[in-house]
C-alpha cells in the first residue's frame, strides 16, 4: 500500500442559506453554485475521504470526532430556523475515526470518538457535507473544535490526523467549515440587504483571500490571532481553523489556491477557497512559530494543580545542560553535525550526543529509552523515586514508549520502523520484566524481524527499565 | 382577570452531569451517583415550590444560542431526543414538553413593542437546547407546567457586558410586564452556571468526586461574592459587578441570563435563598431562590 496524502483542501461557509435558500440572494446563489463546483472537483479528484474541521462544533474536554457510521437526523439552524430544516443522513468512516482517536492520544492529545444516535451534527458540518459530498459517495470523518486549545494542540491535531493518512493509504480531502469575518447583523435583514457588515471586515477578508489566493495558507495561519481580533466576534470558538488546516498542509505557503466565491451571509464573510497541493512556485515559508510535533500542554487541573492558568504556546520544554529533570540528569539539545538525524518528536539526550547518525545505508541510534518528548515523562511510571526508593512500574507501558521514539526518530529520517536492522535491549532486571518486554517486542518489531539481544545491566542514566539500542537501513539520501 | 404573579425567580444551572448522576429513566447513560450537594441543593430547591400553586415556568437558557435577536420557542409542544454534543457520553434524554405559546407570544409582542429584535420559534423540527431541558428536568422532572424558553441572545459577544445587560434588563422589564398583564402564576428560572472555567480532561469516571473542585481559588472568591449577594438581597451590586465577574470569572453570565432574571424579579432587595453550592468540571453553580411570592410588598 502506498503511503496516504492530502490532495486538496477546501474553506467553506457554515451558515444554512446556501443549502435552503440560494435563490433569495444572489450572493447567496453564488456561493452555492462556488459549492457545487467544489464538489465536482472533490468527486473528479479521486478522493477517497473528506475530513471536516468544523468551527460551529465547539468542544470542551480535548476533541471530538464523529464515529458514528451513518448519523440521521434533521438538523434546525438555532438562529435562522425559518429557512427550514436540513434531514441529513451522513457516511462516516468509522474505522478512521477510532484509528485518529488513537494517534490523538498518542500525540498528547485528548480526544474521544461520538457514536450516539441523535447526536446532533452541527450546522457547518451538515452545510459543507450536503453540498460538498451530496450522494454521499465519499466517506467523511468530522472534528470538533476545542474551546480551549490554542495553536500548539490545533497544530497537532492535524498532524495526528496525517498520520493515519498516511498510515491507511488515503487521498483525502481537507475541509473547514468556517466563516472568515463572522459579525453577522443583530437584527433580521431582506434577503436583498445582504452586505458584509462592514468596510473593514470586508477589507481584512479580501486579504485573506488575497494570500490564500496565492495559495499561502501557513501565512494566514501565523496571522489568525490578529486575524481573530480584527474582524471576529469572539464566539465561542476563537479563529482557529486555519492552524488546523496549515498543519494538515505541513504548514506550506507554497500551495495553488483558488477563491471560487466570496459573498455575505447575514453580514458574515462566507467563501468557498480551494488549496491545491500542487507547489505554485512561489517561495515556500519563511516560519515563524514552532513547529509542533507533541502535545504537552496538559493542564492537570484534576490533579489541583494551579498552572491550568498558563497559556502553553509551545511544547518543546526547554531545558539546559546543567539542570537535573524530575526523572534523571540534565536534558540536552541534540548535537548536530553531518550526517546526524534529530527530531523534536523524540525525547532529548542525556549528553552530547545525537538523535542518531547516518553512516553509509545505515542509521545508527543512540540508546533509546522511553521518556516521552516534552515532558519526559516515563510512560509506565519510573523504577525509583528521587530518593531511590523503588517504585512499581508498567514495564510493557515502557517498552512500547520506547518502540515509538525509535519510530519517531526513524521517520525524521525518512524511514519508518519497518527498516530496523539490529536491536541490543538493555534491561535492568530481567527476571522481572523479560516476560513484559517480550510480549511487547512480539506485537511490534518481533513483526519486523530485527536481530536482536537482550542484555541486564545494573542501571540506565535515568529511572527507567528498559532501552534499546538500534541499528536500521537509512532511506535513499536526497 | 386577576393580576398576574412572579411567584418566585430562581438561578438553575444546566450541567448535564446533575441528570446523569441522577439517573432519571429519560437519561440513557447510567452513573453510580455524584454531585450530590447540587443535586441536593435541587432537592430543596423543588420541596421549597412544592406547595406554592403556578401556571408556567419562564427559562432563559444559555445554550440557546441567537446571535440575530431573542428567540421564543413558539409552538405548543416540542418532543424529540436530547443530545448533549458537548458531553453525549454523559446526556442522551428523550422530552416531551409543553410551551405556553400565549405567554411567549405576549412577552415577545413587549419585547418588539420596546425596540428589541426577537422572533418566534416555529419550525417543528427544532431540537430544544440541552441546557433547557437539564433545568426543566432538575427543576420539575414531572415536566406538568407549560414553559416559554427563551433564547440567549450574545449581544455581548457583539458589543459588550454593559450592553448586553441593558438589553436583558429591558428584556426582563418587559417579561415581569408581560406576565403580570397575563394573570398567570409563573416561575422564572436563568439556567446558569456562576464562574465557568472547565477543566480540560476528565477523570475515568466521570463521577469520581475525588476529582472535583473549582478550577482556580480566584473563581471561588468570585463566587462567593455574588452568593454574598443573593443572600442579602443585594441584586443592584450583582448588575453593577456584572462587568468585572463576566470577565474575570470567565462567568455563564455572559449568556444574560442572571441580569434577566434579576431585573425580571424588579432587581430584589430580599435575600435570595441558597439551596445548594457545587463545582461541575471545575465551574462554578449555585442553586438560588428568591420567593417572591413573599415580598409582594417590595414591588408594589
Amino acid at each position: 500500500m502506498s503511503e496516504g496524502e492530502l490532495i486538496g483542501s477546501y474553506i467553506v461557509p457554515v451558515h444554512p442559506h446556501t443549502v435552503l435558500a440560494p435563490e433569495q440572494n444572489e450572493g447567496w446563489g453564488r456561493l452555492r453554485t462556488a459549492y457545487d463546483d467544489a464538489a465536482q472537483r472533490i468527486k473528479e479528484s479521486g478522493a477517497d475521504l473528506l475530513i471536516i474541521y468544523s468551527t460551529t462544533w465547539p468542544s470542551i474536554i480535548g476533541h471530538q470526532i464523529i464515529a458514528d457510521p451513518n448519523p440521521e437526523w434533521v438538523m434546525v439552524d438555532h438562529d435562522f430556523h425559518e429557512l427550514g430544516s436540513i434531514p441529513y443522513s451522513f457516511n462516516i468512516d468509522e474505522k478512521f475515526a477510532h484509528a485518529w482517536n488513537e494517534a490523538n492520544e498518542k500525540r498528547g492529545l485528548k480526544s474521544r470518538t461520538v457514536a450516539y444516535h441523535g447526536f446532533p451534527i452541527d450546522v457547518g458540518s451538515v452545510v459543507a457535507l450536503k453540498l460538498l459530498n451530496p450522494d454521499n459517495a465519499i466517506p467523511a470523518v468530522i472534528v470538533s473544535s476545542n474551546v480551549y486549545a490554542n495553536r500548539a494542540e490545533t497544530t497537532v491535531l492535524a498532524k495526528a490526523c496525517m498520520d493515519v493518512v498516511k498510515a491507511t493509504g488515503r487521498k483525502a480531502i481537507a475541509i473547514t467549515a468556517m466563516s472568515l469575518s463572522n459579525r453577522m447583523f443583530t437584527k433580521p435583514i431582506e434577503p436583498k440587504d445582504d452586505r458584509i457588515h462592514s468596510l473593514k471586515d470586508d477589507e481584512w477578508n479580501l486579504k485573506i483571500l488575497e494570500l490564500l489566493g496565492e495559495g499561502r495558507l501557513e501565512d494566514v495561519g501565523q496571522l489568525s490571532r490578529t486575524i481573530h481580533r480584527q474582524i471576529r466576534v469572539n464566539k465561542v470558538v476563537a479563529f482557529k481553523p486555519m492552524w488546523w488546516l496549515s498543519g494538515m498542509n505541513s504548514n506550506r505557503n507554497n500551495l495553488t489556491g483558488q477563491v471560487l466565491a466570496y459573498e455575505a451571509l447575514h453580514g458574515a464573510g462566507g467563501a468557498v477557497v480551494h488549496l491545491d497541493p500542487t507547489p505554485s512556485g512561489a517561495g515556500d515559508i519563511e516560519y515563524d512559530e514552532d513547529d509542533v510535533e507533541y502535545f504537552a500542554g496538559e493542564r492537570n487541573v484534576l490533579d489541583g494543580d494551579q498552572s491550568d492558568h498558563q497559556e502553553i504556546d509551545s511544547v518543546n520544554v526547554e531545558s539546559k545542560p546543567g539542570e537535573p529533570q524530575e526523572n534523571g540528569p540534565a536534558l540536552w539539545d541534540p548535537t548536530e553535525g553531518k550526517d546526524s538525524v534529530n527530531s523534536a518528536a523524540a525525547p532529548k539526550p542525556v549528553g552530547a550526543y545525537p538523535h542518531a547518525r547516518r553512516v553509509g545505508d545505515l542509521l545508527y541510534l543512540s540508546g533509546v529509552g522511553p521518556r516521552q518528548p516534552g515532558t519526559n515523562a516515563i510512560p509506565g511510571g519510573p523504577i525509583h523515586d528521587a530518593d531511590g526508593k523503588p517504585l512499581n512500574y508498567d514495564i510493557k507501558a515502557q517498552t512500547q514508549a520506547v518502540v515509538d521514539n525509535i519510530t519517531r526518530i526513524l521517520e525524521e529520517a525518512g524511514g519508518t520502523i519497518n527498516d530496523v536492522l539490529d536491536v541490543t535491549s538493555f534491561l535492568v532486571d530481567m527476571d522481572r520484566d523479560f516476560q513484559g518486554y517480550n510480549e511487547v517486542w512480539a506485537e511490534t518489531l518481533g513483526q519486523v524481524g530485527p536481530t536482536r539481544t537482550t542484555l541486564a545491566i545494573r542501571a540506565l542514566p535515568t529511572p527507567i527499565a528498559v532501552e534499546m539500542k538500534v541499528i536500521a537501513k537509512a532511506p535513499p539520501a536526497e | 382577570m386577576s393580576k398576574g404573579e412572579i411567584v418566585a425567580g430562581c438561578l438553575a444551572p444546566h450541567p448535564p452531569h446533575l441528570v446523569y448522576a441522577e439517573n432519571p429513566p429519560q437519561n440513557e447513560p447510567i452513573a453510580e451517583g455524584g454531585w450530590e450537594q447540587l443535586r441536593w441543593g435541587y432537592e430543596r430547591l423543588r420541596e421549597s415550590l412544592a406547595g406554592v400553586d403556578y401556571d408556567a415556568i419562564v427559562l432563559l437558557s444559555p445554550h440557546w444560542q441567537t446571535y440575530v435577536g431573542t428567540h421564543f420557542l413558539g409552538l405548543p409542544n416540542f418532543k424529540s431526543l436530547s443530545v448533549d454534543p458537548v458531553f453525549p457520553n454523559l446526556f442522551r434524554y428523550h422530552y416531551d414538553l409543553d410551551i405556553d405559546v400565549e405567554l411567549a407570544q405576549q412577552i415577545h409582542d413587549r419585547a418588539a413593542d420596546a425596540g428589541l429584535a426577537v422572533a418566534m420559534m416555529k419550525n417543528p423540527d427544532f431540537r430544544v437546547d440541552y441546557g433547557a431541558i437539564t433545568t426543566g428536568h432538575m427543576f420539575n422532572p414531572s415536566w406538568d407546567k407549560p414553559l416559554v424558553v427563551i433564547s440567549s441572545n450574545r449581544s455581548r459577544d457583539y458589543y459588550s457586558v454593559e450592553v448586553m445587560q441593558e438589553m436583558m434588563i429591558e428584556l426582563g422589564r418587559v417579561t415581569r410586564e408581560a406576565i403580570l398583564a397575563s394573570g398567570k402564576k409563573v416561575v422564572v428560572i436563568a439556567s446558569n452556571s456562576l464562574s465557568h472555567r472547565h477543566f480540560t480532561t476528565e477523570s475515568a469516571i466521570p463521577e469520581d468526586m475525588s476529582k472535583e473542585h473549582i478550577a482556580s481559588h480566584a473563581m471561588h472568591l468570585w463566587d462567593m461574592r455574588m452568593i454574598e449577594y443573593f443572600r442579602t438581597g443585594q441584586a443592584q451590586r450583582i448588575l453593577d459587578e456584572m462587568p468585572e465577574f463576566t470577565e474575570q470569572a470567565i462567568a455563564e453570565s455572559d449568556g444574560g441570563g442572571l441580569s434577566w432574571l434579576l431585573s425580571t424579579l424588579d432587581v430584589p432587595t430580599y435575600p435570595g435563598i441558597l439551596h445548594g453550592y457545587g463545582t461541575i468540571i471545575g465551574t462554578g453553580n449555585a442553586i438560588v431562590e428568591w420567593p417572591a411570592r413573599n415580598h409582594k410588598e417590595a414591588s408594589e
